[in-house]
C-alpha cells in the first residue's frame, strides 16, 4: 500500500514519460540496470513497470546505507523488499562481493527481477559514472537472464543527493533493448560496453 | 457562487460547444475524404487537436461554471504545469534547487491566493518586485556564482511568463466595473476565447492561403496571410460577442484586436525560447498540441494587456 502510493506520488512528481524499446510485458526475470542520481530512481523504474512485472521486481541496494536508521531499514525491508548487499570498496572484500552476487543470482532463480545501479552510488551531475564489477559477475553467473539498460533523465534535478524536497521537473524513463553479451568478453570491456549502452539511450532520448 | 445564472455566459459556453461540434464534423469529413492520401498525417494531427480541444473546453467551462474559485484553481494548476515545462528545459544548476522549490510550492500558490483575497496592490508587484529579489537572494545564498546572472534571469522569466502573466486571466475577477458586477467570468471567457480562436484561425488561414513567412528563424509556420487573416477574423468575432462584455461593439473589436496582436507576439517569443533551448515543443501533455506552454503562449502575453486596458478604461 505504502509502496503503491509512493509509486503514484513519484510518477506525479516526476511527470515522467516512459518509453519502451524492449518487450514491456515479458514474464521472465530480468536485470534492469540504470544510472543513479536520486532516491527516486528505484521507485520510478519500479513504478514504470507493468503491474505484474512490478510485483516481481526488487531493488538491489547498499546495506551500509539502508540499514543505518530505522526508517531506512523499514523502507528497504518492508516497503520495497530490497536485496541488501555489501558495497565493497576494496579488494579485500572479495568474498563479501561474491556472496552479494550469489544472493542476487538466487533471487533471479526464484523468478524475481532485479533493479541494479551499477555505478554504486548517486551521482550529482547527471552523468553516468564508471560501473562497478557486480553487474559483470552477475551476468557471468546467470548468462541467460536478459540485461535491460534503463536510462533515467532529469532525476538528479528533481531530487538530487542531499535534498529532501523535490522540484517537480519533467523526468523521462527509457527502457532500452536487451543488452547483447559477447562470448568470453573480459570484464573491463563488458562494463564499459554496458555503461556505453546506457549513455547511448540518454543521447537518443 | 456558481456563475450559471448568467444567460450571456451560457450562450458563450454554448457557442464554444457548437464550434467544437462543427470542428469535429469537419475533421471527420476531412479524414473520410483524404483516406490514405499524402496529407493523412496533417489530418490526423488536426483531429487529435480537436479531441484535445474538447477536453480543454470542458475543463475550462467546468471551472467557469464553478465560479471564481474554479478558475483560480484551474489557473493555479496551469501555472504549475507551465512552470514545470519551462524549468525542465531551462539550464539550471544544483544550487538552484531550493529557489526553484520556493517558486513551485510557495510563490505560485501565493500569487493566486492574492487574487482570491482581491488584494490588487500586492498582486501587481508580488512577483516582479519581491519574488525577483527572493530568487536572486536564495540563489546567491546557495553560493554558486557560475552563470549567476543567466540562471536567476531564467528563473525570473519563467515565473513572469508561467505564473505572473497567466494569473492576469483569473485576476479579471478583481475588477469592479460599474453595471457589470458579478459578471466578470464572461470577461475571462472573452479573453480566452478570442486568444485561442485567433490561434486556430491563424493556423487555418496560414495552412489554406499562407505563403510568405513572417519570421522563418523563429517559427516556420507563421505566415503573413495567417497572421493578418487570423487577426482580422478574431477581431471580428470579438466585436460580434460584444454583448458578453462591458464594452460596446467597437471597443470589443479593438480589445480583441490588441489581444490578438499580443497573442501573436507572445507565440513568437515563446518559439524564440524554444529555438534557443533546442526543443520543438515544451512538453507532450496535450495530444497534438505539445505541452501546456505551447497552448497558452499567446494567452501569457495577452492577459496582462487586456487586464490593464480594461482597468484603465472601464474601472472608475
Amino acid at each position: 500500500m505504502i509502496a503503491a502510493s509512493l509509486a503514484a506520488a513519484t510518477r506525479l512528481v516526476t511527470g515522467a514519460s516512459v518509453h519502451w524499446l524492449c518487450d514491456r510485458s515479458s514474464e521472465t526475470p530480468r536485470i534492469y540496470f540504470a544510472n543513479h542520481s536520486s532516491h527516486l530512481d528505484f521507485v520510478l523504474v519500479w513504478s514504470s513497470l507493468p503491474p505484474p512485472a512490478r510485483r516481481r521486481a526488487r531493488p538491489v541496494a547498499g546495506s551500509d546505507y539502508w540499514q543505518q536508521t530505522a526508517m531506512r531499514r523499514y523502507f528497504a525491508d518492508r516497503v520495497f523488499h530490497a536485496v541488501l548487499i555489501q558495497r565493497s570498496s576494496n579488494r579485500a572484500d572479495a568474498s563479501a562481493a561474491q556472496a552479494s552476487v550469489a544472493r542476487m543470482a538466487e533471487e533471479l532463480d526464484h523468478g524475481q527481477s532485479l533493479i541494479v545501479f551499477p555505478e554504486g552510488t548517486r551521482r550529482l551531475d547527471g552523468e553516468v559514472g564508471a560501473f562497478k564489477s557486480g553487474l559483470f559477475h552477475l551476468s557471468q553467473l546467470r548468462p541467460d537472464v536478459e540485461l535491460i539498460p534503463v536510462y533515467l533523465q532529469n532525476l538528479n534535478r528533481i531530487l538530487p543527493k542531499g535534498e529532501i524536497l523535490p522540484v517537480p521537473m519533467l523526468g523521462r524513463v527509457v527502457f532500452g533493448r536487451s543488452f547483447e553479451r559477447h562470448r568470453d568478453e573480459p570484464k573491463p570491456a563488458f562494463l564499459s560496453r554496458a555503461r556505453h549502452a546506457l549513455v547511448e539511450l540518454g543521447v537518443a532520448a | 457562487m456558481s456563475s450559471l445564472h448568467d444567460v450571456a455566459l451560457i450562450r458563450l459556453l454554448g457557442g464554444i460547444v457548437g464550434l467544437l461540434v462543427v470542428a469535429s464534423i469537419v475533421g471527420g469529413l476531412m479524414r473520410w475524404q483524404i483516406r490514405g492520401g499524402p496529407n493523412r498525417e496533417m489530418v490526423d494531427n488536426i483531429n487529435a487537436r480537436i479531441r484535445a480541444w474538447w477536453i480543454m473546453a470542458l475543463v475550462f467551462a467546468t471551472s467557469v461554471a464553478i465560479g471564481a474559485v474554479g478558475s483560480i484553481v484551474l489557473f493555479t494548476i496551469i501555472s504549475f504545469l507551465a512552470l514545470r515545462e519551462f524549468v525542465t528545459i531551462a539550464p539550471t544548476r544544483p544550487a538552484d534547487h531550493r529557489a526553484l522549490f520556493w517558486c513551485f510550492f510557495i510563490v505560485t500558490p501565493l500569487e493566486y491566493l492574492l487574487i482570491w483575497f482581491g488584494w490588487y496592490g500586492l498582486f501587481a508587484i508580488f512577483i516582479p518586485v519581491y519574488v525577483s529579489m527572493l530568487v536572486a537572494i536564495r540563489t546567491a545564498v546557495a553560493g554558486d556564482t557560475e552563470q549567476f546572472l543567466q540562471r536567476t534571469a531564467t528563473t525570473q522569466w519563467g515565473l513572469l511568463i508561467c505564473v505572473y502573466f497567466v494569473s492576469y486571466a483569473p485576476a479579471l475577477q478583481m475588477l469592479r466595473i460599474p453595471g457589470y458586477e458579478q459578471q466578470n467570468a464572461k470577461l475571462m471567457v472573452f479573453l480566452v476565447v478570442v486568444v485561442q480562436l485567433s490561434d486556430v484561425l491563424q493556423y487555418i488561414w496560414g495552412k489554406s492561403v499562407g505563403k510568405r513567412r513572417i519570421a522563418p528563424s523563429l517559427s516556420p509556420n507563421k505566415t503573413w496571410a495567417g497572421c493578418i487573416g487570423g487577426t482580422l477574423s478574431a477581431t471580428a468575432i470579438g466585436a460580434a460577442i460584444w454583448w458578453a462584455t462591458p464594452f460596446g461593439p467597437v471597443a470589443a473589436g479593438l480589445m480583441a484586436f490588441v489581444v490578438t496582436v499580443m497573442g501573436f507576439v507572445g507565440g513568437l517569443i515563446m518559439s524564440a525560447i524554444k529555438r534557443d533551448r533546442g526543443v520543438k515543443d515544451y512538453g507532450s501533455l496535450i495530444e497534438g498540441h505539445g505541452g501546456i506552454l505551447d497552448r497558452i503562449d499567446s494567452l501569457c502575453f495577452a492577459a496582462p494587456v487586456f487586464f490593464h486596458l480594461t482597468r484603465f478604461f472601464f474601472v472608475p
